[in-house]
């Protein structure tokens, strides 16, 4: 039983390591504790429940997969929901209230060493077209750069630069523009 | 100036090229006309009566008004038309305010032509060329530009650049489906041929000195990889497929290496690749971004963009990427250098007033000219005789190609109904 559960605690630690609600982590516990009294039934409902809430917090040294990897990637509480960051004109600085997103990334990514991504730079369409190419891809580094401060392994990640040649909004606008100017990190699923 | 030419300012013209192209037909408009353009004339050519594949007169007449160098008078204008110089009543084109005028005939000699033309100066009733040519129907179109190439150069004392061909990118999107198709097309819009078709995007043509491939970069693999390919065959080697970056491939005037732009060492540089052996040699050492080489016409210099100074500007650097210097000052933004065949002036995308435009250079007098409208502006190449450039613009928000001509800044527009186009590149002579 003792061995049974180690996994479970290191899960807790992982969790609490990725700032999940206090309150998930206690479910966690408790059900944990209360395994020996619990029927099959209820076993395989927890244990449903338990992927339903904190898949991704799984200390799995596998790369996540299927329906874990949706689950991960889809659910707005998960560390890596959002995958997403964007730049100035012509800069490829992170901007602060990106850094939390490119920390949690990190952080996922050293707990699931497996996991590979791709980091793709883009730029909006103004300017030199081979320029952009460079630019994008100094982007995806600078996002590369964070991921790995925080743990990420470097063989874990792919970098790529599409330049303004996949541009998400199209339109020759501002607000275009901004949307264009990005990071994004890839989780193959 | 003469009244027809102020008509012509501002007006747009549309040139309609030969039939048959369809959907990859190419329109040429004139968006601007020259200022100080020559008056010149150029008679239809005499024939035999029956239809000919061409017609060599109109072919001249087009291609000397793209140029904005010449202010070819309109047929309707003419008072008579002579086809050879003992006809001509030179005080009638003296009366329409011509300098020079061109007479001449094309006649069916079996399965070839015979083409004969002769150039007059219509004050001292001189005759300045005459020739004749016989030619197969396939090589009518190109002796009309060789005879379009030999009256630019006897009036301006500068070789034509009219028996050449443009590289550019055609982008047809439909249903969120993109394709990409890499064209060559005769300098004029005629006649576009799709060398390779791709959904993934394609970018940065670049001919060889010998004309006969062309490198370009291609995401096919969903990353930049660099392709040399054999325009006639369809060949092509994969050349650059480095970890990182494998952009922006310019050939060396000797075409035997490309400077290209890899990232693979962790920084981006421009490396020199030898394009028999596959050989790399790092030019361009910066943390900052190296990228857009364009070689001098000597080959002893490199001209690139290098935002090592805080902003993307042009430097100079020596052929093995040693003494850096930078070219550029105006403004915040220049990129995408191309340098005259003569080395004496660079064009490139410039931030201006108006968002992205085009700018010339003067490396002697260090005058700077705006040369285009923005704000889309992009890719500049010159023409190999350095009298215009081609450039990537926009008209009613789709990419069409502009060209703008260095004297007298006259501009044409080529588009192709329905496609986006961009990338342009124009081969050397």
């Amino acid at each position: 039983m003792a061995r049974q559960q180690k996994p479970f605690s290191w899960i807790l630690i992982t969790a609490l390591a990725l700032a999940l609600s206090a309150c998930a982590v206690l479910e966690d516990e408790e059900r944990v504790d209360d395994r020996d009294e619990m029927t099959e039934e209820e076993r395989e409902r927890a244990e449903e429940e338990r992927r339903d809430t904190a898949v991704w917090a799984m200390g799995d040294r596998d790369a996540l997969e299927g329906e874990e990897l949706d689950m991960a990637l889809d659910d707005p509480d998960s560390p890596i929901s959002k995958r997403i960051v964007h730049f100035a004109f012509d800069s490829s600085e992170i901007h602060d209230e990106d850094m939390p997103i490119l920390e949690s990334h990190g952080e996922f990514l050293a707990n699931h060493p497996a996991q590979r991504i791709v980091i793709e730079g883009h730029t909006d369409e103004r300017g030199a077209r081979e320029y952009n190419l460079a630019l994008g891809e100094r982007r995806a580094e600078a996002v590369k750069r964070i991921l790995v401060l925080n743990g990420a392994g470097e063989d874990q990640l792919e970098v790529v630069s599409y330049g303004e040649e996949s541009p998400v909004a199209s339109g020759s606008n501002e607000e275009a523009y901004a949307q264009n100017r990005r990071a994004e990190l890839l989780y193959r699923r | 100036m003469q009244p027809r030419l102020k008509a012509l300012m501002g007006a747009a013209l549309a040139l309609a090229l030969a039939p048959g192209l369809a959907k990859a037909e190419l329109v040429v408009e004139i968006t601007r006309g020259a200022e100080a353009a020559l008056p010149i004339a150029i008679a239809d050519f005499g024939d035999d009566g029956e239809a000919l594949p061409e017609d060599v007169a109109t072919i001249i007449r087009d291609n000397l008004l793209r140029s904005g160098q010449f202010d070819p008078l309109p047929r309707e204008e003419f008072i008579d038309n002579p086809t050879r110089s003992d006809d001509v009543r030179f005080e009638n084109w003296r009366a329409l305010g011509v300098d020079n005028l061109v007479v001449g005939e094309t006649r069916r000699d079996g399965d070839d032509f015979r083409v004969r033309y002769e150039l007059l100066d219509v004050f001292t009733g001189e005759r300045m060329l005459g020739r004749s040519y016989s030619v197969s129907e396939p090589s009518l179109r190109a002796l009309a530009h060789t005879i379009s190439d030999n009256i630019y150069e006897e009036l301006l004392g500068r070789p034509g650049a009219f028996n050449t061909m443009v590289a550019y990118v055609a982008i047809d999107e439909s249903d969120g489906d993109r394709e990409f198709q890499l064209i060559v097309a005769d300098a004029d819009g005629h006649d576009p041929q799709s060398i390779l078709s791709s959904s993934e995007p394609l970018l940065s043509p670049a001919w060889s000195p010998d004309r006969e491939r062309i490198a370009y970069v291609s995401f096919e693999e969903r990353r930049s990889e660099i392709f040399v390919q054999n325009i006639r065959t369809g060949e092509r080697d994969r050349i650059a497929s480095f970890r990182g970056l494998n952009s922006a491939p310019a050939w060396s005037p000797d075409g035997n290496r490309l400077a290209v732009t890899l990232s693979r060492d962790g920084q981006t540089d421009i490396y020199s690749l030898d394009v028999e052996t596959g050989e790399t040699t790092r030019l361009t050492d910066h943390h900052a971004i190296d990228t857009e080489a364009a070689w001098g016409p000597d080959g002893d210099h490199l001209y690139f963009t290098s935002d090592r100074g805080g902003s993307p500007q042009i430097y100079r650097a020596d052929a093995d990427g040693g003494n850096v210097q930078r070219i550029t000052y105006e403004g915040n933004y220049n990129a995408s250098p191309d340098i005259s065949p003569d080395g004496e002036r660079l064009a490139m995308v410039h931030r201006g007033d108006n968002g992205f435009q085009i700018a010339v250079l003067d490396l002697g007098s260090e005058r700077f000219r705006i040369m285009s409208e923005g704000p889309h502006d992009e890719s500049p190449s010159f023409a190999p005789n350095g009298a215009m450039v081609v450039y990537a613009t926009r008209q009613n928000g789709t990419g069409v190609l502009g060209t703008v001509s260095l004297f007298g800044e006259a501009r044409n527009i080529m588009a192709t109904e329905g496609r986006a186009l961009r990338e342009p590149a124009w081969s050397p002579n």
